[in-house]
């Protein structure tokens, strides 16, 4: 477990920024990055983090699947969140880090960049989606936070492993 | 509940478990007197408890009962069908009683009276019958339509249901569970006695622990089979084989006999045959045969609907098989066996078969296909409809299988278990269901392979031998077609490259395209059998066996057809688990499309063709289309035999003749002699050669010559004059050695006596004629060739009379099409049938062709197909081939 901090509050008040945003309740997310971008997703939805780990390739698998690893004797998919993105490919050897998540009553690891911290944020804080965001991102998008220094989006994982699902049937 | 109560209904559910078959085998069996005893043991004890329980519903309906039995005991006369009916009703109505009392405890509101008042009439009626001293049955058997007892199945051993049901009569548990879950529908009920009910998801959760128990061993195996560990490997050993019994132990769990599947079936048979006043025998083999309960639980419905449509659809009315001269007694046998990690189970009836028209009728009436689609098809995929929704072939709904069920619900519940069904029927013979699902045993043994990198699992019991290829060894890769191939005793094995196949990249990506056998590499080809048929699996390792789990793949990954699971080895990496039937399923159809996607013959110079180059007798360069080529054999010389002055080899149990391309030819010595095998039906010709040189993908323009001589003409094929041999000519050569120079004397289906069917073959390629026409001659025609529809119509304009056309669609000047409309514009030849061989067979020209009047279309590139049609169209139009 690589969670930087495990108690959001803690982090919120460190940083001081958001605890008297514009109103509304608090939300907490995991933070990770993928590229340059900061995505947060709620911390209902993480099951886990792990380090890097030993990943089986699946020949002819849909490309947004990384392979297959055993965490703890369960074989889960793992998914390669660049390639989702639409991003390049990482670097060969680039570290990266995975957060597992449950949908739908399987696990997925979600291989990402880094994983950052957990934080709490004010609703008030919450925008839509830009118009101007990409088609295929929206998808996926549940809104946009303002950090401090950052821009996070809210991953939703149901719309984006159901993708991938549905393009594999194809 | 109270305790006492609770183990006199495990008991009760128990023995009614076993009296329908029971009663089944009294009703063949009247004068059995020890079935009748136990029957009536059932009654009586359960009347008796119920007294002492103070359950007075489940008593009086068990006394009424007890009471009819009784009169059996003193008249055997008295087992009508209509009395065991009427038993049946009684058991029923207790399985009902005690099925209440599980959920409730007490006893529900029920009114038996009708059922009580009709078992006392007939015992009543029965010792009225007895005082009389009649021992004849009491009613007329005929009024209920069903057979007496008397002379219920004569001349059938009266103890074949009887050892069906014997064989399949589960035990106590069994039964148990069975007739529990009967009376208490969508309800867990707690009745046993002889065994503990254990929740299904407390026996999956021991499963995956024992699963991963079975992982922990393997991967201390792996540790100490590097280790010299000295004092601790006793206990390991100890431990290991512990952990296997018990993962065996554990496993057998969740296995039940088929027959469980079955118990209830000869009870439904026995009723239809009641219901329909049919003769019904069901024969039950193979009971025994194990499989998982929960495959079992999926199955139970459909096989129970299959058997109720034989019964009711397939089986005829006795008078109906009276007349067809089959016995009266209609036979529904039901066989289930193992085969390679699979459960097979056939559902056989000696009946009608299925109607060809009238399932036509039904799929054009039901709006599944037009009757030009079903044109097309072949008979067999016309009786596959009856899988498709929204079809049943029950001209009447009946009350026995028009229950809104139909076979496509059968067909969806046996694929949902990764199952198959198939079906075969012969009008007047019967209809053969053959239902094949998995076993899927949680933990199989898998030998694990090695290519480009990744390691693979193969479930080791569809694995017959491992070949090792090594560039210089006793094994190579040949190529037929671009498809890979080993010789392996005498048989040819087709090989699917895993690299190939699973698209591995890797350095040596380049795969076996070019020749396996040129890199002078070492690889490994593993044996695989899928049902019948065996498949070779390239491989670059092949590392050790392991017991593993298999675990179900991820959702995103299951479209894949070539895994059937994934597991986690002893080092803790996850490998995937190969299927090799999704392989070979996989394999086999690309195999198919790409020699159709080869160019049919000679159509158009500019094609390309595929041809086999070999040498013999001299240096010359010869060649044969490989679509005419069986196969490529390497015949061991010594079992070659001499027969009449010409050479002989036995092959699949046939005299293959051996012929030679020249008189200069001369056969090995020793060793193994290469021959091209051309068949033509059943009749095999072995063609010997000094060596296969190649297969080419090349245009052919031919040099045509004088036929006759076994050489068509020449072609230059990859810029070298080759010769094209003419294989008729050694098809005919070779039978015409054999007997008695009468080209075609040996085949079965041509009548000599008659007159030869004469065929008209129309065609603009002169190359394809004479390529058609030999095999069309051996195959009993007499072959008149015409070179275009001019020519063709010349023929017809000179009078000449032929019995069936085959034609070319695309041809210069008079096309296939104008031709058709020629010939069925009146005249000579209006009412031949006439068949379109073609390369080009889009759906628009058969719709064309079908208006221009050609019955049937068969493409040139499965010419192999021409005999079959011919047959079949010869015979819709009264004649024989």
């Amino acid at each position: 477990m690589t969670i930087v901090r495990t108690s959001g509050t803690a982090s919120v008040t460190d940083k001081g920024i958001l605890t008297d945003g514009p109103g509304g309740g608090r939300r907490e997310f995991l933070t990770f990055t993928v590229g340059r971008q900061t995505f947060g997703l709620p911390l209902g939805a993480v099951d886990d983090v792990l380090d890097e780990r030993p990943l089986t390739p699946v020949p002819l698998a849909p490309a947004e699947v990384a392979g297959s690893i055993n965490l703890r004797g369960r074989i889960i998919t793992a998914i390669d969140v660049r390639r989702c993105l639409g991003m390049p490919k990482a670097a060969p050897n680039a570290a990266h880090m995975s957060i597992v998540t449950e949908h739908d009553g399987e696990l997925f690891s979600l291989v990402v960049d880094a994983v950052g911290e957990v934080i709490a944020v004010s609703e008030g804080f919450h925008e839509d989606n830009p118009v101007t965001l990409d088609e295929h991102w929206r998808g996926f998008s549940a809104g946009i936070y303002r950090l401090e220094s950052d821009l996070m989006v809210v991953l939703e994982v149901g719309p984006l492993l159901d993708g991938i699902e549905a393009a594999a049937g194809n | 509940m109270d305790d006492l109560l609770q183990e006199f209904l495990a008991e009760a559910s128990e023995s009614l478990g076993l009296l329908d078959g029971e009663l089944v085998r009294l009703e063949d069996t009247p004068d059995d007197s020890e079935i009748l005893g136990n029957i009536f043991r059932v009654f009586h004890t359960i009347k008796g408890t119920c007294g002492f329980l103070n359950l007075p519903r489940l008593e009086k309906v068990a006394h009424a009962g007890e009471d009819l039995l009784s009169t059996f005991r003193d008249n055997a006369g008295l087992v009508t069908p209509e009395a065991v009916s009427l038993i049946l009703r009684c058991v029923d109505a207790i399985r009902a009683l005690i099925g209440a009392l599980e959920v409730s405890g007490a006893e529900p509101e029920a009114d038996h009276a009708a059922l009580i008042a009709d078992l006392k009439a007939a015992v009543a009626a029965g010792e009225a019958r007895s005082r009389s001293g009649n021992t004849e049955p009491a009613s007329e058997p005929d009024a209920g339509g069903a057979p007496a007892p008397a002379d219920a199945q004569p001349e059938v051993g009266p103890s074949k249901v009887a050892a069906g049901a014997a064989s399949t009569a589960p035990d106590p548990a069994k039964a148990d569970r069975e007739a529990a879950g009967e009376a208490t529908p969508g309800h867990e009920g707690a009745t046993s006695s002889m065994t503990i009910r254990v929740n299904v998801e407390v026996l999956e959760s021991l499963i995956t622990l024992v699963s991963e128990l079975v992982l922990t061993r393997n991967q201390l195996l792996q540790l100490a089979r590097n280790k010299d560990n000295g004092p601790a490997a006793d206990g390991f050993q100890r431990l290991s084989r512990i952990t296997t019994e018990l993962q065996e132990g554990v496993m057998k769990t969740r296995m039940q006999p088929v027959g469980t599947a079955w118990a209830k079936l000869p009870r439904i048979v026995r009723d239809l045959s009641v219901e329909t006043g049919k003769k019904i025998e069901l024969k039950m083999n193979g009971g025994e045969a194990e499989l998982d309960r929960q495959i079992l639980e999926m199955i139970r419905d459909p096989l129970t609907h299959m058997v109720r449509n034989s019964a009711d659809h397939g089986i005829e009315p006795r008078e109906v098989r009276r007349a067809a001269g089959k016995p009266e007694t209609g036979t529904i046998t039901l066989n289930a066996f193992h085969e390679g990690g699979h459960i097979i189970i056939e559902i056989a009836d000696d009946g009608r078969g299925l109607d060809i028209a009238r399932i036509r009728d039904k799929i054009v009436e039901r709006g599944l296909a037009t009757a030009a689609e079903l044109d097309r098809l072949t008979e067999q995929q016309i009786r596959d409809f009856i899988f498709r929704a929204g079809f049943s072939t029950a001209e009447t709904v009946t009350s026995v299988s028009g229950r809104g069920v139909g076979m496509d619900v059968v067909r969806s519940n046996v694929e949902k278990i990764g199952g198959v069904i198939e079906l075969t029927s012969e009008p007047g013979k019967g209809t053969t269901f053959t239902v094949k699902i998995p076993l899927t045993l949680a933990i199989v043994s898998a030998l694990i392979v090695g290519c480009a990198g990744q390691r693979f699992a193969i479930p080791q019991i569809c694995v017959r031998e491992l070949v090792h290829v090594a560039g210089g060894g006793a094994h190579r890769v040949q190529m037929v077609n671009n498809a890979p191939v080993l010789s392996l005793r005498n048989r040819l094995l087709p090989l699917v490259s895993l690299r190939d196949l699973l698209k591995l990249e890797a350095a040596e990506a380049a795969g076996f395209a070019g020749g396996a056998d040129k890199g002078g590499r070492d690889f490994y080809v593993v044996v695989a059998q899928i049902g019948s048929r065996l498949l070779g699996l390239i491989v670059d390792r092949v590392f050790d066996t392991e017991e593993i789990v298999v675990k179900p793949v991820g959702r995103m990954l299951r479209k894949i057809p070539f895994f059937s699971g994934t597991t986690i080895l002893g080092d803790g990496s996850v490998i995937m688990i190969l299927d090799p039937n999704g392989i070979a399923a996989t394999a086999g159809p690309a195999q198919v499309n790409r020699s159709e996607q080869t160019p049919a013959l000679a159509q158009g110079e500019d094609r390309r063709t595929s041809l086999i180059v070999f040498r013999a007798g001299d240096r010359s360069r010869k060649a044969v289309p490989m679509t005419l080529v069986e196969r490529i054999e390497n015949v061991d010389v010594s079992a070659v035999e001499t027969v009449n002055g010409g050479e002989v080899v036995q092959y699949r149990s046939h005299m293959m003749p051996l012929v030679s391309v020249s008189p200069g030819f001369s056969r090995r010595g020793e060793g193994n002699q290469p021959v091209l095998v051309f068949a033509d039906g059943k009749r095999t010709v072995g063609l010997m050669v000094d060596e296969i040189v190649d297969i080419v993908d090349a245009p052919l323009s031919v040099e045509l010559k004088g036929g006759g001589c076994g050489t068509l003409g020449s072609a230059i094929i990859d810029g070298k004059a080759t010769d094209l041999i003419d294989v008729g000519h050694y098809l005919t050569r070779g039978f015409a050695d054999w007997f008695g120079g009468e080209a075609g004397g040996a085949d079965d289906g041509a009548d000599k006596s008659q007159e030869k069917t004469r065929l008209l073959l129309v065609d603009d390629s002169a190359f394809f004629l004479r390529l058609m026409s030999p095999r069309l001659t051996i195959s009993g025609f007499e072959v008149i060739e015409a070179l275009g529809g001019e020519e063709a119509m010349a023929l017809h304009d000179r009078g000449i009379d032929v019995d069936v056309i085959v034609s070319d669609i695309e041809m210069p000047g008079m096309n296939g099409f104008a031709f058709a409309e020629a010939v069925h514009n009146g005249g000579r030849w209006s009412e031949v049938p006439m068949i379109a061989l073609s390369s080009r067979l889009t759906d628009q020209n058969r719709e064309r062709g079908r208006s221009a009047g050609f019955t049937s279309f068969v493409p040139k590139a499965r010419g192999d197909e021409l005999c079959g049609v011919l047959r079949q169209v010869l015979q819709q139009n009264g004649r024989a081939a």
